[in-house]
């Protein structure tokens, strides 16, 4: 069968990485850019966007946004990883059904 | 009713099965897996028994049937095990059942096999033929090189040619065939001697190997040639030829004669090779659609040894025409009991029906607790650590809920919690998938069996993640804090340079303001970003781990009184729980009591007073309250009110039982003393008798199972009571201040999960999401990876068994001492489904 790269449970693992992957980098996402203060020590922040800000606390909110997209962008990855996975089940699946099949004949 | 409480009510019962019948009746009993038989035979050893033969002729077709089915599976192309296994078929229908299908195949198979051996016989000797042509041609060719004085040749190309050796007057004979490597140098031999040189042999090597027509096995040969001289000399070697097993060809006489024959083998040879093939299809097809019912036959199997192992528990009756069984059965089974011998009865067609008697006994019966999918995964971790006796209170309908929220206490992560939750309800949901129940895997299936547990786990943990207010380490802000640090600028108390010239800032609340009341669930998130978080939740764990631990083991102490009232002993109430409660909560209840006090009563305001609880519970013993605040008016005088009724509870837990025994036994025997004389005054048998059963009943137990009958005729052994009840008081004191410490573990576990958790995050996720370049986004998505990974392996896996450890141990050892005894027998009914199979032990079911 060709496009078959790995075997059943790792094609499970596989779904379930990129399921949890996707729902949790993406409210990670959102609660970045929603600037929630508990992640605050996540953000790459330095003295100087704190102290020396012209307009606080924007350049601050402008690294939340950054973090953010960079976990959406994450996401939409994870989504194409769980894409790719459930291809590789539907092979397998396939690749089993025409086993028994020939098996029986 | 009431089984999952307490157990269900057992009873002893007698069954008088009719000889033609029994097999049926016990057949119809492990199909509904009723009952559990008792050995009526103790004495007798396994070879002695009645239906040894039986079981032993059962082993015997398990073990073929296992081979045949081993060789169904793995060696379905191979012709020779065909055989084989016909032969285990026969077996097969001669001992189990003679149905027609069996014996048609049985024939079919017999008659498909005899053939094709004799084709693959044939086909053998052919090649073995073709061989001996090929290798002597080259012989010829080579010995035409040198030619005999007295035989000279009469051309290059013709062979011996018997007329032209008539001529010479000699009769120069050949012999051809093969024979075994191993034997070709004592065949020269022999030749030589017995022939003395009259004989040439000439042999050359098979390089192939080729199957041995009557063993079947690959074997080298050498094909040879003997040319003799004299009709004597010919029977001498043929004689030889037979005593070496040699296989004998013809030998062709001329060129012609040769390439004919070697035509003729060739087609034959194939001919037989297509025969056999389609034998071969056909045999395969046939035994394909025979070990569709040879697991079937295992079943069958498997019943009748089981049955017959039944069978040699039974006794006959004085008549010998009965056999007796005795059974222990729940009196609510007794009904369906009877229905299943009727049904027994009249299915072997029985004149005489078979009936179930039921009798008293003084044996304490095994413990039946019937459970559902649901309950069966709780219950099986109380009977871990010991099945419960007889009518005892079970702790598992209990367990149901404090387990999982003993564990979750400890576990506490909101993320890790929904984890949990959904890998159990995967579980749940897909129970009736065939591949996810029949798996060989051991740890598969433990966690699979308590798949309920975990997800009751599960669950729990989402509530106290809530509670905690942790997830993967963060805290959720739903309903926003209850601080704000706005207000301490409001109120001037911090100014723009403090924020630069100090790392860490206090925030104050006695500023109004700035703390404006309690966040409605769980922890303030605000505490997530606060340096001294630990301070405040260690606090705040280790009192909550104190409340429940008290909780927890009153609640047990008071589940003793459910057995003492069940088992008619009251006066273990007045001096057994009475004082183990008042111990308990005298001393670790007003503990309790003063950490609430504590929490409701002094405020922020108060908090540089506010005393510390430790100090005052220790001055309790001491009996200092001089030397601190009190927390309370009137606090010295009820703590020494309490220390007192405790300290004096101890001597009455130690002594009140033994004594009040004591006197119950020896008193008694003087009021009887007594009222013989009343009896001479009133002259009343039945008052007397009335008396003494009321006697009876203030010293035993349950008046049914218990040895009632023995306690009156033994003698009351003092000695034997006190130290008994020396011991249990000596644990139970010293026990709950060890096992109030040990809930402590509620505690530790909770701030090692959360601390594993916020490191996993620290080093792991924050390191992807600080990631500042442009390459860097694509680095958060295998540092995620790795986080997921190390999470399930880390903090689910290892955390949740260690938690789960902890949960059981608090369960089995702090809670459970203190009200259960697990010394009972687990009640085994003869079932069919129960039992094990020797071939799913192989891994062949």
């Amino acid at each position: 069968m060709r496009g078959l790269i790995c075997g059943p449970k790792l094609a499970a693992c596989g779904i379930v990485l990129s399921t949890w992957g996707v729902i949790m980098l993406a409210m990670l996402g959102i609660f970045f850019t929603t600037h929630s203060a508990v992640l605050i020590e996540d953000v790459p922040f330095t003295d100087q966007d704190i102290h020396q800000d012209i307009n606080p606390p924007q350049r601050i909110y402008a690294l939340y946004n950054q973090v953010g997209y960079n976990c959406f962008i994450a996401a939409a990855f994870y989504i194409l990883f769980g894409f790719f996975s459930c291809c590789q089940m539907k092979l397998n699946k396939r690749k089993v059904s025409s086993f028994f099949c020939v098996a029986f004949f | 009713m009431c089984s999952l409480l307490r157990g269900e009510e057992m009873c002893l019962a007698q069954l008088f099965l009719q000889s033609g019948s029994a097999y049926d009746c016990i057949n119809e009993l492990g199909e509904l897996g009723l009952v559990e038989f008792r050995d009526l035979n103790p004495g007798v050893n396994a070879f002695q028994r009645k239906h040894v033969n039986e079981i032993k002729k059962c082993e015997e077709m398990e073990r073929i049937l296992g081979k045949d089915i081993l060789i169904f599976n793995i060696h379905m192309c191979y012709h020779h095990n065909y055989y084989c296994s016909y032969v285990h078929y026969h077996w097969v229908y001669v001992c189990v059942c003679s149905q027609e299908q069996l014996q048609r195949l049985e024939v079919e198979l017999g008659e498909v096999t005899r053939n094709k051996e004799k084709l693959q016989r044939n086909l053998l000797e052919l090649t073995e033929y073709t061989h001996m042509l090929r290798t002597t041609r080259n012989f010829v060719q080579r010995t035409s090189e040198v030619s005999y004085e007295e035989f000279p040749f009469l051309e290059k190309d013709t062979l011996m040619d018997y007329s032209s050796m008539q001529r010479l007057g000699a009769k120069l004979g050949f012999i051809s065939g093969l024979i075994q490597r191993t034997k070709i140098e004592a065949f020269e031999r022999m030749l030589w001697r017995v022939c003395k040189g009259y004989t040439i042999l000439s042999y050359a090597e098979v390089e192939e190997y080729l199957e041995d027509p009557d063993t079947g096995e690959p074997t080298k040969s050498v094909v040879f040639l003997i040319s003799y001289w004299g009709d004597q000399i010919g029977q001498k070697v043929k004689k030889i030829c037979d005593c070496y097993h040699c296989h004998l060809y013809p030998y062709p006489s001329s060129n012609e004669e040769r390439t004919d024959v070697v035509e003729g083998l060739r087609t034959r040879i194939q001919d037989l090779h297509t025969v056999l093939h389609r034998t071969d299809d056909y045999l395969k097809q046939v035994l394909m659609k025979a070990s569709e019912s040879v697991y079937t036959w295992v079943i069958q199997v498997k019943k009748m040894k089981a049955i017959y192992f039944i069978l040699n528990l039974c006794s006959f009756d004085v008549t010998n025409k009965c056999l007796i069984a005795e059974v222990w059965c729940p009196v609510n089974d007794i009904p369906t009991l009877r229905r299943a011998l009727e049904e027994g009865s009249r299915k072997s067609g029985a004149t005489v029906p078979s009936f179930v008697n039921r009798i008293p006994t003084n044996d304490t019966p095994p413990t039946l607790i019937r459970t559902n999918k649901f309950t069966s995964g709780f219950q099986n971790i109380v009977d871990a650590y010991g099945v419960g006796n007889y009518r005892e209170v079970n702790p598992a309908p209990f367990t149901i809920i404090t387990f999982p929220f003993l564990f979750a206490v400890m576990f506490g992560d909101l993320g890790h919690g929904v984890i949990m939750a959904l890998f159990a309800l995967w579980m749940v949901l897909y129970e009736n998938n065939r591949k996810l129940k029949n798996t060989r895997n051991e740890i598969w299936n433990t966690f699979f069996e308590g798949r309920y547990i975990i997800l009751m786990m599960g669950l729990f943990s989402i509530y106290t993640g809530l509670i905690y207010n942790d997830c993967f380490s963060k805290s959720l802000n739903i309903f926003g804090s209850g601080w704000s640090v706005k207000a301490m600028f409001e109120a001037k108390v911090w100014k723009d340079a403090d924020i630069r010239g100090n790392r860490v800032l206090t925030l104050d609340p006695n500023v109004t303001g700035v703390f404006r009341g309690p966040y409605p669930l769980g922890i303030d998130p605000i505490w997530n970003l606060a340096s001294n978080r630990l301070t405040f939740l260690n606090s705040y764990k280790m009192k909550m781990s104190v409340i429940l631990g008290v909780i927890h083991m009153s609640f047990g102490v008071i589940l003793s009184t459910y057995n003492y009232l069940h088992f008619r002993k009251k006066h273990s109430l007045y001096l057994v729980f009475l004082p183990e409660l008042l111990f308990l909560l005298c001393l670790f209840g007003y503990l309790v009591f003063m950490i609430f006090y504590k929490w409701l009563v002094f405020t922020a305001k108060d908090s540089r007073l506010a005393p510390s609880i430790l100090i005052h519970f220790i001055n309790m013993f001491l009996m200092q309250g001089d030397g601190v605040q009190p927390l309370y008016p009137g606090q010295t005088g009820l703590q020494v009110f309490l220390v007192v009724i405790a300290v004096l509870s101890v001597p009455v837990l130690l002594l009140g039982k033994p004594v009040y025994l004591y006197w119950l036994h020896n008193g008694s025997h003087r009021l009887g003393m007594y009222r013989g004389y009343e009896r001479v005054r009133r002259n009343s048998e039945e008052e007397l008798y009335l008396m003494r059963a009321h006697d009876m009943e203030e010293g035993s137990s349950h008046s049914d199972l218990s040895t009632s009958g023995e306690r009156q005729t033994e003698e009351f052994d003092f000695a034997d009571e006190f130290l008994h009840q020396a011991i249990h008081t000596i644990e139970y004191c010293l026990g709950c201040v060890s096992n109030t410490a040990s809930y402590l573990r509620l505690w530790a576990l909770s701030l090692a999960h959360a601390q594993l958790s916020e490191v996993l995050w620290t080093m792991v996720m924050r390191v992807g999401l600080r990631m500042d370049t442009s390459l860097g986004v694509f680095f958060l998505v295998p540092v995620f990876g790795l986080f997921a990974v190390l999470t399930v392996s880390i903090l689910l896996v290892m955390e949740g068994l260690s938690a789960f450890l902890h949960a059981l141990r608090l369960h089995w050892v702090e809670f459970q001492n203190k009200f259960y005894s697990g010394t009972g027998v687990k009640f085994c009914p003869f079932s069919f489904s129960l039992l094990p199979s020797s071939f799913e032990h192989d891994g062949l079911l």
